[in-house]
């Protein structure tokens, strides 16, 4: 676990400063951005998240949507609109989501989604930043008593169908001579029932989703992760569309805003109280008492304050939704970089 | 119509055509243009691309570095398949329950009727959703699998079926006995009953001539040998079947009441028994008003298959609108060919069918 | 996914006797034990009847919880309808806030009060019924459950689910693709070579596929045809999707009705000097949609039941509160009870449908 956690760490750093400078580096003009525009002319975020999976986004029982996807569109309605409940959201299936932000339909996509080459080059699509760092996990019954991934030769697993788990296992089966048997379904509810109900020796999916998978077994106790993860590191993030880069670089921001918050310390109890005329420079910057750091996003600049106000620090959404308070799922490669894990983002002066 | 079009009206036709034309065009245009727009080509090469999936159920062989091309052409054998098999299920039980429909007895007459009621007045997507995740998946897993005769095994996983291991002769065997049967079928006028005795005993001397028995057993996780139908082919076959013989029940209800009260009288009145006025007199008549009906649902059943998305059964609509789809990124063609496909299926299940009807009708005359 | 035909009822041969016990035991022996293989039929029909029903009514009545507001409740050994019960609102309404239902209550009141005189057989003004139900109820409805005029808080419509999104779906489709439909039969029909062309064409296109590609072609392909910057509601998107499929079926259900009516009723309009549009409007078109009524019924049954397949691509149906209902981990292992209540409430709506369209069918008949 150590080495893929190391090896991840190497991945993560470089793809975050890629990320991070290769964007600003050619933000020269303050925002132009057609989205933005549209997002401010009809005082709406429309925001494209899952159809419904606990940690990342879902409809509590009174419809309010909540999970780690919905807080990064919540604060970037907040950093655009002054309000964290100015949002849209649509659920939208793992076939149709590219097709759905592609169209317009949606200004930005944060739905679980992996971030890869393809996604990037053939489909047209830029990728802002990482909210959730996670490799692909298969939840096994404990009574299979099977401790490794290879030992899965035979099984069969339940995926989602669209989806790039499909292709990480025919990979994997030959790399390894093995054969893991898939069966293919079109929504998690589904797919979960046949787990469950034993059609399926386990489930595989992203770390995230695989928790969120397990929460809703009969018996969740029963049930356990394999240590491998196959496929690499798997990033998920925001998708924006390409050809509008001061909306990307919002999109970014806004989630290194809340890195920042949990850097500094800012959470959403105390975020007011330390605006009022902090000495560190750093604080200045963030609470936008120096710098003109939201009009170069097109925002005004107590952007960041609002969110740190309204949605709190990364932290703190991470243990609402996958953290102690919701999947308990240990914080692992998403904790910050300062403390092992990939979670980094570039400084802001 | 008594009255021709006026010049007017055919002159009129030609803008409409005009207006088709030109919505078309800016429909292609616009699309042209947005897929400029994402840096997105359009074309079918990428069938030939290789497909790095796995399909879990499969009549024909797939391999790594097969291309979406074989891909495609396996999930059309697995529409087909459901398709097929849901059609001749269909068939029967829709013939059986219209036959229960007009019994003298009132129960049987009335356990027909709410059948169809049922049936026909919830949504098939219900029906097979319920037949997989209420029925199948509670059954038993594969270490409690129940043992059925021969061997056979049935789990949540599956039924697994034992299969005939082949002998020196069976290959050789099998084919005479099927060449025997196609030329009793052919031969049938001359020949009659008698035409069959060659095939039955051909089949027979296949069987006898096979190694044995190839029993499914429990290895590793799974059941191996034998032959697996999945749980997804069930549901989905059952799903198809039973809404569509509640359709099929009311055809063949209608067609027989269709034929006159006087043939059957007659018939009777010659001395035979119900079941052969049902089987002699009154059938072969109905199935000529049958035809058209029974075309019509059939096609509903190809059409339907696509719900097998629901249930993961690797069918054309999902593996190609779901899978393939999203690793090619191609919207436009995948749809296209998807449409096109079920468009092809549907025409010639049509053409078949009209043909059939032609044929049931001249013999008949 | 079109109906079949809405049977003829059978009536089987009844006499009244003096006296019920008599009465009962005659008709006993007439329909279920006059010959040797119908009482082994009876028989048979019992005996698996005493197998099967005892169970069924032990989990789904005897042994059924409906009580609770927790799974807790459900301790009985049979079906937990209280996993039915807590999420009711839920199932009905989607996710349409609960301050704002009673909109969704008072359309659906709106909707009896509209198709009452369209329904009922005797009414003397049907064409403004028609129209009224067509224009100004929908009108009506709009503006109540969208909302965002008169003080109405505006609701999306990614709010809307449950049975109502179904009913909903039903009723604007039905709206759209009928006079759709009639044209497209009338194209069908018509001596102009180009427009019976592209009549036919369009038909067996729509109905050559399934409604799922169709479906799914609203979701992901439509966007691609709109020029940029434009924007459709995806349930906008399904609906034009459904529309278009639905009107191919109501087009051949017309051309039924158009074929019924006699030639010679045309000639005479022809005769009077009437044009084509006027001759049709007048008197083709209200013979032939009356003869049409049962096998348009038939449709739009058949078009009720499919709205669950917008489940599939992400709109919130009944279906789709029920399945995502039962991955709720509070209320886990009561999937048979969900789909058996959805299929129960589709049933309930299309049986009442579908015995509509009989009896208009046995007046037809009755008429002829």
């Amino acid at each position: 676990m150590t080495g893929i956690v190391k090896r991840a760490a190497m991945i993560g750093a470089l793809a975050a400063a890629l990320l991070g400078f290769a964007g600003s580096a050619r933000a020269q003009a303050p925002a132009d951005s057609p989205t933005l525009k549209a997002v401010k002319g009809r005082g709406q975020l429309v925001c494209g998240v899952d159809t419904g999976i606990p940690g990342y986004a879902y409809q509590d029982a009174g419809g309010t949507w909540q999970g780690l996807d919905v807080a990064w569109c919540r604060a970037i309605a907040d950093a655009v609109l002054g309000a964290p409940d100015k949002v849209k959201f649509i659920g939208t299936t793992s076939k149709e989501r590219f097709s759905v932000l592609k169209s317009g339909e949606i200004d930005v996509l944060i739905r679980d989604s992996e971030y890869s080459f393809i996604r990037n080059t053939q489909l047209g699509l830029d990728e802002p930043a990482v909210n959730f760092y996670t490799g692909q996990t298969f939840m096994v019954r404990k009574s299979l008593n099977v401790a490794h991934l290879p030992e899965l030769n035979g099984a069969t697993i339940c995926v989602l169908t669209g989806t790039t788990l499909e292709t990480n296992i025919a990979d994997y089966n030959r790399a390894h001579n093995i054969k893991i048997n898939t069966l293919l379904f079109e929504r998690p509810e589904e797919a979960f029932a046949a787990a469950d109900a034993g059609r399926c020796d386990g489930y595989t999916d992203d770390g995230g989703s695989v928790a969120a998978a397990r929460s809703t077994m009969k018996r969740p106790g029963d049930w356990m992760f394999l240590p491998e993860t196959i496929g690499g590191l798997e990033p998920l993030g925001a998708f924006t569309r390409q050809g509008d880069e001061a909306w990307t670089r919002l999109v970014k921001w806004v989630h290194f805003a809340m890195l920042e918050a949990e850097i500094l310390g800012i959470t959403r109890a105390d975020a007011m109280d330390r605006a009022k005329d902090p000495k560190d420079p750093d604080l200045r910057r963030f609470f936008g008492l120096d710098g003109d750091f939201g009009k170069l996003l097109g925002v005004d600049n107590q952007w960041a304050l609002r969110i740190a106000r309204d949605i709190g620090n990364y932290g703190e959404v991470y243990e609402a939704t996958f953290g102690g308070s919701g999947l308990g799922l240990p914080r692992g490669m998403n904790n910050l970089f300062d403390h092992g894990g990939l979670q980094a983002l570039p400084t802001w002066h | 119509m008594s009255s021709r079009p006026s010049r007017r009206a055919r002159a009129g036709q030609w803008l409409l055509l005009a207006a088709v034309a030109g919505c078309a065009w800016y429909l292609a245009h616009t699309a042209a243009a947005n897929l400029r727009r994402h840096d997105m080509g359009f074309g079918f090469g990428f069938l030939l691309d290789h497909a790095n999936f796995d399909i879990p159920f499969r009549l024909i062989a797939w391999h790594d570095g097969d291309t979406y091309l074989r891909a495609l052409l396996l999930c059309v054998l697995n529409t087909l398949l459901v398709s097929a098999l849901a059609i001749v299920a269909a068939t029967a039980g829709g013939l059986l329950v219209g036959i229960m429909r007009l019994s003298r007895n009132w129960l049987v007459r009335h356990i027909a009727l709410v059948f169809v009621e049922l049936v026909r007045n919830t949504p098939q997507l219900v029906q097979i959703i319920f037949w997989y995740v209420a029925v199948l998946q509670t059954l038993p897993g594969p270490r409690q699998s129940f043992v059925l005769p021969l061997g056979a095994l049935l789990n949540v996983r599956g039924l697994y079926l034992p299969v005939l291991r082949a002998g020196d002769f069976t290959g050789a065997l099998a084919a005479l006995a099927a060449v025997a049967l196609a030329a009793a079928l052919l031969l049938r006028r001359r020949l009659g009953a008698r035409g069959l005795i060659a095939p039955a005993l051909l089949a027979a001397a296949c069987l006898a001539s096979a190694a044995g028995l190839q029993r499914p057993a429990l290895r590793g996780f799974n059941v191996a040998g034998g032959v697996q139908v999945p749980p997804e082919l069930v549901a989905l076959w059952a799903g198809l079947s039973l809404y569509a013989a509640a359709f099929i029940a009311e055809i063949v209800r209608a067609a027989i009441l269709a034929v006159e009260r006087g043939q059957r009288e007659a018939a009777a009145s010659l001395g035979l028994r119900p079941a052969q006025v049902l089987r002699r007199v009154v059938l072969p008549q109905a199935l000529r008003v049958m035809v058209p009906p029974l075309t019509s649902q059939y096609l509903n059943i190809i059409k339907s298959s696509s719900l097998g998305a629901a249930v993961a059964y690797p069918e054309l609509f999902q593996i190609f609108a779901g899978t393939v789809l999203n690793q090619s990124g191609r919207e436009v063609e995948t749809i296209v060919i998807l449409m096109a496909i079920f468009l092809a299926i549907s025409l010639l299940t049509s053409a078949g069918m009209n043909w059939y009807n032609r044929r049931v009708a001249l013999v008949g005359h | 996914m079109s109906g079949g035909s809405v049977a003829m009822r059978l009536k089987p041969p009844r006499e009244r006797r003096a006296g019920t016990a008599a009465w009962a035991a005659s008709w006993l022996r007439a329909n279920l034990f006059d010959t040797w293989t119908n009482t082994l039929l009876t028989l048979l029909v019992v005996a698996a009847a005493a197998l099967i029903l005892p169970p069924l009514w032990r989990w789904g009545v005897a042994h059924a919880t409906l009580s609770g507001t927790t799974r807790a409740a459900c301790r009985g050994g049979g079906a937990c309808w209280t996993f039915i019960r807590v999420r009711l609102p839920l199932f009905f309404y989607g996710h349409y806030p609960a301050a704002a239902r009673w909109r969704v209550d008072l359309s659906f009141v709106l909707l009896a009060v509209f198709a009452a005189p369209v329904l009922r057989t005797r009414t003397r003004r049907r064409g403004l019924a028609v129209l009224l139900l067509v224009t100004l109820f929908p009108a009506l409805a709009a503006v109540l459950l969208a909302g965002g005029v008169f003080g109405l808080m505006p609701v999306e419509t990614n709010a809307w689910g449950g049975l109502m999104l179904d009913v909903v779906i039903a009723f604007v489709t039905v709206a759209g693709s009928l006079p759709l439909g009639v044209l497209l039969a009338l194209g069908r029909r018509s001596h102009l070579p180009v427009v019976r062309a592209l009549a036919i064409g369009f038909i067996e296109l729509w109905r050559g596929v399934p409604l799922l590609t169709v479906l799914f072609m609203s979701a992901v392909m439509v966007p691609l045809f709109l020029p940029q910057g434009v924007s459709l509601d995806r349930l906008v998107r399904a609906l034009v999707a459904l529309i278009l499929f639905n009107a191919a079926y109501m087009a051949e259900v017309v051309r039924g009705g158009l074929q019924g009516v006699p030639p010679g009723q045309q000639e005479a309009a022809f005769s009077l000097g009437l044009g084509w549009w006027r001759m049709q409007a007048l008197v083709v078109l209200p013979q032939a949609l009356r003869i049409a009524v049962p096998a348009i019924v038939n449709t739009v049954v058949d078009l009720f039941k499919d709205t669950t397949l917008v489940s599939i691509v992400g709109l919130a149906d009944l279906l789709g509160v029920v399945s995502q209902a039962l991955k709720d981990p509070a209320w886990l292992g009561f999937p048979t009870e969900g789909y058996v209540f959805a299929a129960a409430m589709f049933f309930v709506c299309c049986f009442a449908m579908s015995a509509y369209g009989r009896r208009i069918e046995r007046q037809l008949a009755a008429g002829r």
